[in-house]
């Protein structure tokens, strides 16, 4: 920043410029992503580990040819709430037939609410805090709650932003993927 | 209608300020002047169009008219007509058209002044405020026209679009979303015209600065002509600070004056580089000297303000300040990326004729102490700059880190925090020793000064100021930091005082009396002397920072009522708690608490806490009782429901904080009497001593 | 007015010697109170609301933090075992300034790395410009402050 002495010099002039550019190139890229939002759909969904509460782990391997339901969550968020029945009996409607998983991430919630709240409303598919915000971070969300499914080729098939209102809406979205088959 | 003529001024506006900055790059070229007298009568045409664009915009704000986007954004049924027409800054779009209205402001007025012997400047400085302008009117029209109309169409859907298109019947929705309640607070009124005519101003010298790298032109003529618009910009971005933090004080709930957020930091770095560059330009003043690095001030102070405006509004930083997310992102991007690479350019191309003799004459000269002040002020500024731009530079790394997953654990692309303790801890001891400069430099002579003359100067405030000292440690203070800032202060203080007094007194000898005679002092050498009026400004804002960031007491506890809590020589009392609501649309809690000092009853304080329905948001506003030697801040965390029987309460003793807001005021108060224009400026009397040495301001 | 000035300069310094330095929290075993939950909160930032400390943050999310905090400090943990168990969770960007480890320690090196290059800079240039052999006569050639100084020597 100070380089008041002597610029003229070939050295003082690369490094100004060098600055300036690794400047603007951060800035730009910053930018770029905060305008990115949300992963769209037909992107690639990106690699991810979420240790459950029960301490299961669960990988993008794991998950490889299924239809996956993945909710971000938090036992702060009033939607969330309302939203929690209908997830849970959509997961109910799926459970037996093998290639359709949900998920449950908790962001930024701390481990006993979580719990509580998991409890309350009596979800049973698999749910873990999102470690270092991480999968949050990956998938470009904006707020929570928000719902990704992937389909079969693990690509982005479709993004709620806010809790879905019932439980047609999911089964709807889970339906058409699994007829592409 | 109202809207359409907002618009259609706006417009006209902006195609004003295309042709201003052509006609003066024709006219320039060609040698005509009439083609650069042209385009200046466009740039000063500029100005009427835009108050009438603001005019409508504050007429649709004030009436409204829901029918427009930006009057439902911003303001609702509730809001009182005060916070109606301030909504015009409340907002992207309102804040962008206010922000090219004040710049047409100051435009117009450095386009009125009289140009003839400044006339190869003239062209230049026209191309760079009207090429400024005409991007801040095309930002407003393409992307954030707040004169856009509710459209509905046949299916019901509503959408927001300047002309009404075929089929669509207008949407003038019951009421608007209201003004968000971070901004219905006094300070805010004048917080950021404050801050956006500091921030704008600086355009002058800028544009002068680039004129003067241009044309080649190496005098020091563009210095005398912006040196007072940088005061004056100077003035109203202190001003812009200051009011921020006492906005930040009453109703952010924090306790505190200053968070450090990302936004605050970038409108506090144009104003260390303008500081930098207002003391650094006197030694061009005087000694012909650093031309080239003043010139780089400049540039590097205008440069911030527009990168601290572009962090601010395109949402890549998140802050209580931010606007929300926009389009104008990447148009505003290339702007700045355009601004920096021309001014680099320019200043390397200029930098070897810029560059003159230097001579130092003294380690210990006005100049040298004054390039020790520059070293100061860049350093904070860098712990600034890097502060804010590591959490970018972290999360941007991390594709380093994905492409080569050897150094995947140094680069994790995790975004990492910057917050308060690295800028307090960082800057502090540069803060320490340019108030300790502030004591000695003032003293010091130009060209040459030894330690001996220096030594002789201050040895009699430096006497005084270890009496102080000694007063502190007897009265027990033990904190070796808090004994030597006070200590800094206090001799820093003495200092200036002891100027004011050998200048009143060497005038009392041509007969004056001593009042009479301290008062010319300062009238006839305005700048010299506002100058020490600033530094006491300081010196007190000094003491007030020290007393609140080492001295702060706080608690927090759940009160029954009658209950009590102690905290140093304060205690409080829950008395009461009510909730109704108000007639702007809030429900406010309001407790009632009683406030005792050392056991006897002091005062009743109420803290509250506001809730907006239209906004969903809170917001907790202070119980404060203010003295000059502390304040007790109380905020209401949380309470028992519908019982009131108890109520959670956070309670600060804030030392010497007042001190702050009064040294906020000689602050000002010096920049007025430095930045005054001297309207009796009388020839230099031969025989009158330092009564005729008047400095040139 | 000198003592004047002077005892103006006392009562303001001495008004500062009120206040002793905060208690720092101790957290062994029992229900920590809200003061120490708090000035454990401080150098945290929840990622829900950008900028504001856990301390005085209101939302939701902060609250369980809080709550997250005192049961942690009920186990025993210390202030930075809290810090190490909120940077594991929830990312490093909870922390208020980040560890000093990879990427990091350019927060910490590179502000002293540029000032002190940029001291020795000035210094070594301000040492050059003196010994630059100078044909003006050294003095003080401040107008305004040798009229002052005449002045006053004429009044003694």
């Amino acid at each position: 920043m100070t380089e008041e002495k002597k610029p003229t010099s070939f050295v003082g002039r690369v490094l100004a410029w060098g600055l300036l550019i690794t400047l603007l190139a951060l800035v730009g890229a910053q930018l770029r992503s905060s305008l990115q939002g949300v992963l769209t759909r037909g992107e690639q969904a990106p690699d991810f580990t979420l240790t459950t509460f029960d301490g299961q782990t669960i990988t993008s391997a794991d998950i490889e040819g299924k239809v996956v339901v993945l909710n971000i969550w938090a036992s702060w968020c009033l939607p969330c709430k309302d939203e929690a029945a209908h997830l849970e009996q959509a997961w109910q409607h799926y459970q037996d037939r093998g290639d359709v998983i949900f998920l449950g991430v908790a962001y930024v919630d701390t481990e006993k609410e979580s719990l509580a709240f998991i409890e309350e409303h009596h979800v049973t598919y698999p749910n873990g805090p999102d470690l270092g915000t991480t999968i949050y971070t990956s998938f470009r969300a904006r707020g929570v709650p928000e719902t990704f499914v992937i389909n079969k080729l693990g690509e982005i098939a479709s993004v709620k932003i806010g809790p879905y209102q019932s439980v047609e809406e999911i089964i709807t979205v889970v339906d058409r993927l699994l007829e592409l088959d | 209608m109202i809207a359409d003529l907002g618009f259609f001024a706006l417009l006209i506006a902006f195609l004003l300020a295309l042709y201003a900055c052509a006609a003066a790059a024709f006219g320039s070229q060609r040698g005509q002047q009439r083609w650069v007298s042209s385009a200046r009568s466009a740039t000063i045409l500029s100005f009427p169009l835009l108050t009438i664009a603001c005019a409508s915009l504050v007429y649709l704000l004030a009436n409204l008219d829901f029918h427009v986007q930006y009057v439902t954004q911003v303001t609702s049924h509730s809001m009182p007509m005060y916070l109606r027409v301030t909504a015009l800054w409340g907002g992207q779009a309102g804040s962008l058209l206010f922000w090219a209205w004040l710049m047409a402001a100051f435009t117009f007025a450095v386009m009125l002044r009289e140009w003839r012997r400044d006339r190869d400047l003239e062209p230049w400085v026209i191309i760079v405020t009207a090429s400024t302008l005409a991007f801040f009117l095309a930002l407003i029209l393409f992307f954030e026209n707040p004169f856009l109309r509710y459209w509905q169409g046949i299916t019901g859907t509503v959408w927001a679009a300047m002309w009404q298109p075929t089929g669509a019947q207008p949407y003038i929705p019951m009421d608007g979303n209201g003004l968000n309640p971070l901004l219905r607070h006094p300070g805010m009124i004048i917080h950021p015209p404050m801050l956006y005519i500091g921030f704008v101003a600086f355009v002058v010298p800028f544009a002068f600065a680039i004129a003067a790298l241009v044309t080649g032109r190496s005098d020091d003529r563009w210095i005398r002509v912006t040196r007072r618009w940088t005061l004056i910009a100077w003035l109203f971005l202190s001003l812009g600070l200051i009011l921020g933090s006492r906005w930040a004080y009453d109703v952010l709930g924090w306790g505190g004056y200053w968070g450090w957020d990302p936004v605050e930091i970038a409108a506090f770095m144009p104003w260390l580089t303008g500081t930098a560059f207002l003391h650094s330009v006197m030694i061009q003043e005087k000694r012909g000297m650093f031309k080239h690095w003043n010139m780089l001030l400049v540039i590097l102070t205008y440069c911030l303000v527009i990168f601290g405006t572009f962090l601010t509004r395109s949402g890549v930083l998140s802050s209580v300040h931010a606007f929300a997310q926009s389009a104008i992102g990447p148009m505003f991007f290339g702007f700045i990326a355009l601004t920096f690479a021309v001014s680099l350019a320019l200043l390397n191309k200029r930098w070897a004729t810029l560059k003159s003799e230097v001579e130092m004459t003294s380690l210990l000269s006005r100049e040298s102490l004054f390039l020790v002040n520059n070293l100061l002020f860049m350093g904070i500024l860098v712990i600034c700059f890097w502060g804010v731009v590591f959490p970018i530079v972290s999360e941007a790394s991390g594709g380093i880190g994905r492409a080569i997953p050897a150094l995947a654990h140094i680069f994790t692309g995790q975004r990492a925090t910057v917050g308060p303790i690295f800028y307090e801890s960082a800057t502090g001891p540069l803060w320490a020793a340019l108030l300790l400069l502030m004591g000695i430099a003032p003293l010091s002579a130009w060209r040459a000064s030894t330690a001996r003359t220096l030594g002789r100067a201050m040895w009699k405030p430096f006497a005084v100021s270890l009496v102080v000292l000694a007063g502190l440690l007897v009265g027990g203070m033990r904190q070796p930091l808090a004994v030597l800032a006070l200590w800094i202060c206090a001799f820093v203080f003495l200092v200036t005082v002891y100027e004011f007094w050998r200048g009143a007194r060497a005038r009392t000898g041509h007969g004056e009396h001593f009042f009479q005679a301290f008062w010319r002092l300062v009238a006839r050498n305005r700048r010299r002397y506002g100058g020490y009026i600033i530094h006491i400004g300081v010196i007190l804002i000094a003491v007030g920072i020290i007393g609140i960031e080492l001295f702060q007491q706080e608690t927090q506890g759940s009160l029954a009522v009658g209950e009590r809590m102690h905290l140093g020589s304060y205690s409080i009392e829950y008395e009461s708690l009510a909730e109704f609501e108000t007639p702007d649309g809030r429900l406010v809690d309001r407790a009632v608490v009683n406030v005792f000092k050392n056991g006897e009853p002091l005062t009743q304080l109420y803290p509250r806490r506001d809730f907006y329905y239209e906004s969903q948001q809170a917001m907790t506003i202070p119980g404060l009782r203010s003295t000059l030697e502390d304040d007790v801040y109380i905020l209401l965390v949380d309470w028992e429901p519908v019982s009131a029987s108890s109520a959670t309460f956070k309670m600060y003793v804030n030392p010497l904080v007042n001190w702050i807001w009064l040294g906020g005021f000689v602050f000002i108060f010096g920049t007025l009497v430095a930045s005054w224009p001297e309207a009796d400026l009388q020839p230099v009397r031969s025989r009158a001593g330092v009564r005729g040495t008047a400095e040139r301001a | 007015m000198k003592r004047l000035a002077l005892t103006l300069a006392a009562c303001l310094l001495l008004a500062a010697c009120a206040g002793s330095p905060a208690v720092a929290p101790s957290a062994q075993g029992g229900t920590p109170s809200a003061d120490q939950v708090n000035a454990v909160a401080k150098n945290l930032y929840c990622p829900v609301c950008a900028n504001v400390p856990l301390d005085v943050c209101g939302t939701a999310a902060c609250a369980q933090w809080r709550g997250q905090i005192a049961d942690l400090l009920a186990e025993g943990y210390s202030q930075q075992q809290v810090y190490d168990y909120f940077a594991a969770q929830y990312g490093q960007g909870v922390l208020a300034v980040p560890p000093a480890r990879g990427l990091n320690w350019l927060v910490y090196l590179l502000p002293p790395a540029v000032i002190l290059g940029a001291a020795l800079l000035l210094g070594r240039n301000l040492r050059r410009w003196q010994a630059a052999p100078s044909a003006a006569k050294p003095g003080n050639d401040d107008e305004y402050t040798r009229k002052l100084e005449e002045e006053l020597k004429a009044r003694r």
